[in-house]
């Protein structure tokens, strides 16, 4: 038993490729718990940032600075009244919420945490990401029908066509990065996500670096459309709360409306992840062909117990400003305590990072390594996200002919040159 | 015929054995022809579209079984993500209680029916001579390479051009076609 988990703590083959239906299937528990977190986290860092960009104090009251807030609006939801209009498709009404929320999390399916941390590797991955990230609009659509409402129609009316003008500038970049990918000796690419990731490796450059500016031109694009791509502000002309109250999930309440939200923030989780992979590198850290000494990579695979020791380094500062009164003794208690499982965290990840240092193929080494892949990404990914709530505080909305313009007139025209320049010069410059 | 798959697929694959081939293949063979016959007996317009996005996504599974997940990936991505969001986006602004209500089956029924049995009759008489027409022991099912082997049937390898560019080319060039016809007939003045 300890000898199998050990073997797979030290595999270096995706489940899917070894074939090992149990192990992928933890894997699948492992990657929905950690995204469903995340959307937790998301959920409670959206509030509080939204609110200091304001000048505001965001959640305060419930848990020391809002902490428990999400699991206090997960549990509000779940015990709110569960209503379906009566003029509203029952069935196509019940399913909506849920194309959305398979479309978001099916994607995670492909995407790399590590050369050999992904639950499988597929020869189309990226095209299967792309594709089946697309169903999300599905739901979206079809919530906006089934609703039988003005608001909520107009809503998916302008959702479904945002989604089809802003898919082809996206797609069109995507290919131009995958371009990319076949600058090698044997001049073919490669479609799979872990296999972008190690073109980028051997060339020694991400791709927003190649071929500068064409990699980063293309990379704007894509930030930009995956934004339209998961109807977030500046571009949530589908939810538009000032124009048409909350758009598509108008009608819906309590548990289906929070259907709608892991959704989103999933769907924000993994275009970002897309980005990651094709243009920054996915798993790899910072400089890994230049600062390739031991003492580097130790130096390295310490960070991610240092950011968890950070983190708690800040919650101790906050129980330490905590105001004296007696009435915030529990609050105090309880970032304490937050602060000391951070630094228990820290700890672990810290002893792992010395346990593991030898570049041998020990298990431990092989662990520690896997755990420096998964940082990296999420890293990453976790500037995304706070990217994604900033553009929110930052920018008000298009109009919706404004967004059909940018989407066609100025995105796809670049999109396109970009694709046809790197075309030339990866033939002339290879 | 699975058990021929099955033999085909285990030869080749040795170190990574599907799974439950012959149970995927009903569900979903199942599943697509369920989900057609929804399509045309729906009163629903969108009730209908849906149950056809369920045919085409269990289309790009039974794809993805015969090692083609490029063109599983294809299937997905344009039909069931691209054209019907638009299907919607179009039946959404049809009334749909007055279409609901008008008789379905109009008098050219007759017709539909002798060309469906025609096209059943081509599928028996295919399936009746498929030994000789669809020799298994020519399967090559390297999935790993699906894209690249795409890409060189059309457009061809090493100054050596592709089977099927000319074809490819002119598939192209129609669609290109196709768009300038939209865009000329929407526009009044270019």
């Amino acid at each position: 038993m300890l000898n199998a988990f050990m073997s797979y703590l030290g595999s270096t083959v995706t489940p899917g490729e070894a074939g090992n239906q149990f192990w992928a299937l933890i894997y699948v528990l492992i990657i929905f718990t950690g995204v469903s977190l995340a959307v937790v986290c998301m959920n409670w860092l959206e509030r509080k940032a939204l609110a200091h960009f304001q000048i505001r104090l965001g959640p305060m009251r419930v848990g020391p600075h809002g902490l428990l807030q999400p699991i206090a609006d997960a549990l509000k939801l779940m015990l709110k009244e569960d209503i379906i209009p009566t003029e509203a498709d029952q069935f196509v009404f019940w399913v909506a919420p849920l194309i959305g929320l398979l479309a978001a999390f099916t994607v995670y399916t492909v995407i790399p945490f590590g050369p050999s941390q992904a639950v499988s590797d597929m020869n189309i991955g990226i095209l299967f990401m792309l594709g089946v990230s697309s169903l999300g609009v599905l739901g979206i659509v079809v919530a906006g029908w089934a609703s039988n409402s003005h608001y909520p129609l107009i809503g998916a009316l302008r959702s479904s066509a945002q989604m089809v003008s802003y898919e082809v500038a996206m797609g069109l970049v995507v290919v131009s990065a995958i371009l990319m990918t076949s600058l090698n000796a044997s001049g073919t690419g490669t479609l799979s996500m872990i296999g972008i990731v190690q073109a980028q490796q051997q060339q020694g450059v991400w791709f927003i670096f190649k071929f500068f500016p064409l990699g980063f031109i293309a990379f704007a694009i894509f930030a930009i459309a995956m934004v339209a791509e998961t109807n977030r502000a500046p571009f949530d002309m589908a939810e538009a709360e000032s124009e048409l109250t909350a758009g598509f999930h108008t009608e819906y309440s309590g548990l289906r409306w929070s259907l709608f939200m892991l959704a989103e923030y999933a769907a924000m989780i993994a275009v970002s992840s897309i980005a990651v992979t094709l243009w920054l590198g996915g798993w790899m850290r910072p400089f890994p062909n230049l600062l390739h000494a031991p003492a580097c990579e130790f130096i390295f695979s310490l960070f991610p117990g240092l950011t968890f020791g950070g983190l708690a380094a800040i919650a101790v500062l906050g129980t330490a400003r905590m105001p004296a009164h007696s009435f915030f003794k529990i609050q105090r208690i309880g970032l304490a305590a937050f602060a000391a499982l951070l630094g228990f965290i820290a700890l672990l990840l810290l002893v792992i990072a010395v346990a593991g240092r030898s570049a041998d193929t020990s298990v431990a080494a092989r662990f520690r390594e896997g755990i420096d892949y998964v940082y990296w990404f999420v890293l990453k990914v976790a500037v995304f996200m706070y990217l994604f709530i900033w553009y929110r505080a930052t920018w008000p909305r298009y109009r919706f002919d404004q967004l059909m313009k940018i989407g066609w007139k100025v995105m796809l025209p670049i999109s396109l040159g970009v694709l046809v320049l790197t075309a030339i010069v990866g033939v002339i410059f290879p | 015929m699975n058990s021929a798959m099955n033999s085909a697929v285990s030869t080749i694959n040795a170190g990574m054995a599907p799974v439950a081939t012959p149970w995927f293949f009903y569900v979903l063979a199942g599943l697509a022809v369920a989900s057609g016959v929804a399509v045309i007996t729906r009163r629903n317009a969108v009730h209908a579209a849906l149950a056809l996005i369920v045919t085409l996504l269990s289309v790009a599974g039974l794809y993805l079984m015969l090692y083609a997940p490029f063109v599983a990936g294809v299937q997905i991505i344009v039909y069931a993500g691209g054209i019907m969001v638009l299907f919607l986006f179009v039946i959404m602004l049809v009334n749909i209680e007055r279409s609901s209500k008008e008789r379905r089956f109009n008098r050219m029924w007759p017709v539909g029916l002798a060309a469906a049995c025609a096209l059943m009759a081509l599928f028996v008489s295919a399936i009746a001579k498929g030994n000789k027409l669809f020799p298994d022991r020519g399967m090559t099912l390297l999935e790993s390479s699906n894209t690249q082997q795409i890409a060189a049937m059309l457009y061809g390898e090493s100054s050596r051009m592709g089977q099927y560019t000319f074809a490819f080319e002119i598939a192209s060039l129609l669609l290109l076609v196709a768009i300038l016809g939209a865009v000329i007939m929407t526009k009044k003045k270019i």
